[in-house]
């Protein structure tokens, strides 16, 4: 008895926490299954009225759009970065020559970079290249922006593969492209999953490259569209979190049925560092 | 005698000559496997902080013929009061991801080893909110502070208190904010605090434990001074980050109101994109750039100390 009263105080600093971060998803679900009348009569109801029109509104405002453009911006800048990215990872990894390390700093200070710092440059030249205002203006940042930590989770994780095996593949007559493609390569797949899982994640919410590279809606990516539907929804709320909840979708079905493969690689690099 | 020297000396250029050859080959490979990462991050990394450079010396609208100017962009953002406000912002930003959102994190991942029911559903719904991109959350927030509808105000209003116009008010506006940060990323600590507390064994626990310690002692004793190495790194993380914060704040309330809540980055994406004082942008995006610089080498610096007195 005495040892149950014990723990009242950590239930409660439980459940506070727990109100304080799961209450908000809670209320944008509610909130997108009312109609306009329930949501300003009865704003602490949860799940009482379930009312699909919001949703069915959503996909009239062109939110499909927005989701395909994410995706095809999101997995063909990942599939890049991850082949790039592993390649210079070969060399930086597992080869000595004289700037080596200055290479590596060079890339893997990327990370601290901000991206304010790049971001006139960028909009110029992809003014100049004719891209601007197309998926494409976005690829080449996604990739160069997502190599940074791409090459460092790579490297930490080639260090590791013990010499001997491609020392054997030399001794054979393997090239060096030979030994990255048929033995390094076949190793890499749990580094590759925690680098494919972190950029697409990323990307997936990438904002301010989007915000000043693109500009009609039909190229717009999931959070650009976002933004832009808040001006459309300001007075209909309901409709907005309708919205919110369809954009967070993805990420949530995701994290449901692979919680450790996520939470590894959302945190990759950092919980070995 | 000198026919020996002569095939010595043929045999040394034909070795040299080999080892060069072989060096050529390296270097070969090494720039095959390297080039097309170097080719896209110098064209999209380091092309664009030199031109960001370049660019904050002229007075430019983006569009017609730059005008040299000098070093009076600097000089005119020395002077700026909003420039000086965002500053202070972006310092808030920071203490507030090192003193609330770390401990915050370290509370929540102690919490997954409380001996309580239902770690499982804690530990699944702490993490959401880092699941969500930060535009889907700042729109959240925004309806959640509405000045009249939102929920927090409906509360305040439950309670019997006054409306607070939490965006729309210079005194509120940067408070609000920063606990929506909070919100956003104390799980990220969470999870790095947790993964470090599973490496932490168990058996120092049971000694202390038979030393008669509670768990006060057992925390500050054996937990913190464990979790050291996980709190600088996290600062690390918290420090960079805050820098370059600029999502959330744009989104809720694009600096405003009155610039209370404006940062670095705000305020140069306005002075670019906005105003098209494109020079004066790439002025503060370098002082962006040279902050994360200064902080990035300190770090290290300090970094590399700690490693070498061994400490933690």
């Amino acid at each position: 008895m005495v040892q149950s009263l014990r723990k009242i105080p950590l239930y409660l600093i439980g459940l506070v926490l727990l109100v304080f971060t799961g209450y908000p998803f809670i209320y944008m679900i509610s909130t997108s299954l009312k109609d306009q009348s329930t949501f300003f009569e009865r704003p602490f109801a949860i799940f009482t009225t379930i009312e699909w029109g919001n949703y069915a509104d959503v996909f009239q405002m062109g939110l499909t759009r927005y989701f395909l453009n994410s995706i095809l911006v999101s997995v063909a800048a990942v599939v890049a970065v991850m082949l790039i990215a592993a390649l210079a990872s070969y060399p930086l990894s597992r080869m000595n020559f004289r700037f080596n390390r200055g290479l590596f700093l060079l890339f893997i200070s990327g990370m601290m970079l901000p991206i304010h710092a790049t971001l006139i440059p960028i909009f110029k030249l992809s003014q100049n290249m004719g891209l601007y205002d197309s998926l494409l203006a976005l690829l080449g940042p996604y990739i160069a922006f997502s190599l940074p930590i791409s090459i460092f989770i790579l490297t930490q994780f080639m260090q590791e593969i013990p010499k001997s095996l491609e020392e054997a593949a030399k001794i054979d007559g393997c090239s060096h492209f030979g030994i990255f493609w048929r033995i390094i390569l076949p190793m890499l797949t749990p580094a590759l999953m925690t680098v494919f899982i972190y950029n697409f994640i990323h990307l997936w919410n990438e904002f301010i490259f989007a915000l000043v590279l693109v500009s009609s809606p039909e190229n717009m990516t999931l959070p650009l569209g976002l933004q832009d539907f808040y001006g459309e929804f300001s007075v209909n709320v309901p409709g907005l979190m309708a919205a919110l909840t369809l954009a967070s979708l993805p990420m949530l079905v995701v994290y449901l049925f692979s919680q450790e493969k996520v939470v590894k690689g959302l945190t990759g690099g950092a919980v070995k560092g | 005698m000198e026919t020996a020297e002569v095939t010595r000396s043929s045999e040394t250029t034909k070795v040299v000559r080999q080892a060069k050859k072989k060096n050529m080959r390296k270097l070969v490979t090494i720039s095959l496997f390297t080039a097309p990462a170097l080719i896209v991050y110098l064209v999209y990394v380091v092309y664009p902080i030199l031109s960001t450079l370049s660019y904050s010396f002229y007075s430019w609208d983006g569009t017609s013929d730059k005008t040299f100017i000098g070093l009076d962009n600097y000089v005119q953002l020395f002077h700026d009061a909003i420039f000086w406000t965002s500053l202070t912002n972006n310092a808030w930003v920071v203490m507030t991801s090192v003193f609330v959102q770390i401990p915050l994190g370290m509370i929540m991942a102690l919490m997954l080893f409380a001996p309580i029911r239902g770690i499982r559903l804690f530990s699944s719904v702490y993490f959401l909110p880092f699941l969500m991109s930060t535009v889907a959350i700042g729109l959240l927030w925004v309806y959640m502070f509405d000045p009249i509808n939102g929920i927090i105000n409906q509360l305040i209003n439950f309670l019997g208190f006054e409306n607070v116009a939490w965006l729309s008010d210079e005194n509120t506006a940067l408070i609000a904010i920063l606990l929506v940060v909070v919100w956003q990323f104390s799980p990220f600590y969470m999870i790095l605090f947790k993964a470090a507390m599973v490496g932490i064994g168990e058996e120092l626990y049971e000694s202390a434990e038979i030393d008669g310690a509670n768990s006060w002692q057992k925390f500050f004793h054996i937990t913190l001074p464990l979790l050291m190495p996980t709190i600088v790194s996290s600062s690390i993380l918290a420090i960079v980050g805050s820098l370059k914060a600029f999502d959330i704040f744009y989104i809720m309330t694009g600096g405003g109101p009155n610039h209370a809540t404006e940062l670095m980055g705000t305020y140069m994406f306005k002075q670019a994109f906005i105003n098209f004082n494109m020079g004066y942008a790439s002025a503060i995006a370098f002082i962006m750039f040279l902050i994360a610089l200064v902080v990035t080498i300190l770090i290290q610096v300090v970094d590399y100390n700690r490693k070498k007195k061994g400490a933690f």
